[in-house]
């Protein structure tokens, strides 16, 4: 890029245009600048033409007219978007504390050197790097109401056949097995790091003293991993109130609209409704919400964390 | 970072020394297993019964009982029904190209921020930081509209374009280069090496982690990535494996096995370059972990 420039400073020819060449102001841009172009183009101006767009009756097809915050009113009485909101929550608050604490126990189970170590971590990693439209596809054939094999194994032992995904009452629960099946290795992953910073000798001090393990482990291990814990509950929240991928494979949020989260339900008001302003509204509220409950679960997070160390 | 070892390495014998706390158990089967093989089991029964319901047929598929059918007939059912192998190379194209464009650019920006002290480089940090912390669904409209704007609709370059620099790869990097030792650049820079030549030469060789974490994550989001491509494709010869599996599926409700031979094909290769390269995979997970 500017290597030519460069050689000629050294050499001690410098011209004026190797010194503009040479001057930091230029090369920092000029290194910055594919990014920034790019940042620019799909990063910044996204968000702020998305703000505006949100204050617009907006079809996608044509030019959005102004309506002021028209979108954001309506959506305080709207009770579709609400109950999405109450899916949501429901979801995340089963979601965060199953993966967290189950990643907690695998983690610890893994953090140790076992026969057959390395096929155990292969078992709890491999669901992380499949994608969640085949892991959706996967766990619809599995809980399938009619021939799936969870049902002809609960038939056998006399339990009839269950709805799963086509029983308002059960299939956002199933969505919560599926998500959990799906990032759990993730969660282990950066558990077993954090275990692994733990200093040996207080690994070893735990698990020699048999009696009060479980103790020593709520008391001395889990506080050290507060941090681990910390992140691990922001990045599971920010993910879990962005549901959509699986929602979208399973079961386009019905049965009865049961699994119609908030995110599902903007995109159903963008694509099928062309309803883009109020998609684009409900979408600057789930940020916002998203931002409010990380800076909640840090100063609270915060809190617990140093009064433990 | 450097210290975290989880995969086959703590595994070798040699790593096992006299006196090791593991040494007294090598021998005794540890109750440990009792609970982890129930968890791999759980973890990969998924797996173990999408590969067998994809050996079997349609009327074997619906009764209880492990029927081991060899019907490899659903994957060439599967892969003439559908052009799979048009979808695996479009997702291939488009994340190699995300990926190369990531590892370029995400360097120079990270670069430049972390030792190019230039007009504006901490306004720009803290823009670059803004966005990442941005969901997607908030631009999705705007984005559709910019690519729109560019002509790009239902073509593979709107699925390059919009992630080819992610502020994740740059805020990544930028921390790496900050955490590493100015000495060695500033005697590449006596010796006349260039700003370009410092970084290509120099700094880059030794931030082999930092630029696999990347690469990675940036190769997973995009092969995986599933509500863009499907806002931003409609033609089923510019699908991605992952867009292209959904409709699949779609299409042959009934007709599991075939639907599950269409899904064992479109995770190999991510599954395979997983299991090859499991503690690099692992290494990026966690340094996501702890740095993003």
């Amino acid at each position: 890029m500017t290597g030519a420039g460069r050689e000629a400073v050294s050499s001690g020819r410098a011209s004026l245009r190797d010194r503009f060449f040479a001057s930091d102001h230029v090369a920092g841009w000029l290194f910055v600048s594919p990014a920034v172009l790019l940042i620019g183009l799909f990063g910044v101006a996204p968000i702020i033409w998305a703000l505006i767009i949100s204050f617009q009756n907006n079809s996608l097809i044509t030019g959005g007219t102004w309506v002021g915050l028209a979108n954001y009113r309506h959506l305080l009485h709207d009770p579709m978007f609400a109950a999405s909101v109450r899916r949501t929550v429901v979801y995340t608050v089963l979601f965060v504390p199953i993966t967290l604490f189950g990643a907690l126990a695998v983690a610890v189970a893994l953090n140790r050197r076992l026969r057959g170590m390395r096929f155990y971590r292969t078992a709890v990693f491999a669901p992380v790097v499949t994608s969640t439209v085949a892991t959706a596809i996967m766990f619809s054939w599995l809980l399938d109401p009619y021939f799936g094999i969870v049902n002809l194994v609960l038939n056998k032992f006399g339990v009839p056949s269950q709805g799963f995904f086509q029983n308002p009452s059960q299939a956002l629960y199933c969505i919560v097995i599926v998500t959990v099946w799906g990032w759990l290795g993730f969660a282990v992953v950066i558990y077993l790091a954090a275990l692994q910073g733990i200093p040996r000798e207080l690994l070893e001090a735990a698990e020699i003293d048999g009696a009060t393990r479980w103790r020593a482990f709520w008391r001395v291990q889990f506080p050290l991993l507060g941090p681990t814990t910390l992140f691990l509950v922001v990045w599971l929240s920010i993910n879990a109130l962005q549901l959509f991928d699986e929602i979208y494979v399973i079961t386009r949020g019905g049965p009865l609209a049961s699994t119609t989260v908030v995110v599902y339900y903007l995109f159903q008001q963008a694509f099928a409704f062309f309803q883009a302003g109020y998609a684009t509204a409900i979408a600057y509220v789930v940020f916002l919400a998203i931002l409010v409950l990380t800076v909640v679960q840090l100063l609270i997070g915060r809190k617990l964390v140093h009064y433990r160390s | 970072m450097s210290e975290i070892v989880i995969g086959p390495k703590d595994l070798r014998p040699a790593d096992i020394r006299p006196g090791d706390l593991a040494e007294s158990r090598r021998w005794v089967p540890s109750a440990w297993h009792l609970a982890l093989i129930p968890l791999a089991l759980v973890m990969l029964f998924p797996f173990f019964w999408l590969v067998v319901t994809s050996l079997q047929t349609v009327a074997q598929s619906r009764t209880f009982g492990l029927h081991f059918g060899l019907q490899f007939h659903n994957y060439v059912d599967a892969w003439t029904q559908a052009p799979f192998g048009r979808w695996l190379l479009n997702t291939t194209v488009v994340s190699a190209t995300v990926v190369v464009s990531n590892l370029v650019f995400c360097s120079l920006a990270g670069y430049a921020l972390a030792r190019i002290r230039f007009f504006g480089s901490g306004a720009l940090f803290l823009v670059i930081l803004a966005t990442l912390m941005v969901p997607f669904q908030v631009v999705m409209v705007p984005t559709l509209l910019i690519v729109r704007g560019l002509g790009l609709v239902d073509t593979l370059p709107a699925l390059m374009a919009p992630n080819l620099v992610t502020p994740f790869g740059v805020f990544l990097l930028r921390q790496f280069f900050k955490t590493m030792p100015v000495e060695i650049e500033e005697a590449a820079r006596i010796d006349g090496a260039g700003r370009l030549g410092t970084l290509v030469k120099v700094v880059l060789p030794s931030m082999r982690a930092p630029l696999a974490t990347v690469g990675i994550m940036t190769l997973l989001w995009t092969w995986n990535d599933f509500l863009w491509p499907l806002i931003a494709i409609q033609s089923e010869k510019h699908f991605t494996l992952q867009l292209g599996l959904m409709t699949f599926q779609g299409a042959h409700t009934i007709n599991w096995p075939l639907v599950m031979a269409g899904t064992v094909t479109t995770q190999i290769p991510m599954l395979v370059i997983f299991i090859v390269a499991q503690r690099w995979f692992v290494q990026s997970l966690a340094t996501q972990g702890l740095k993003g």
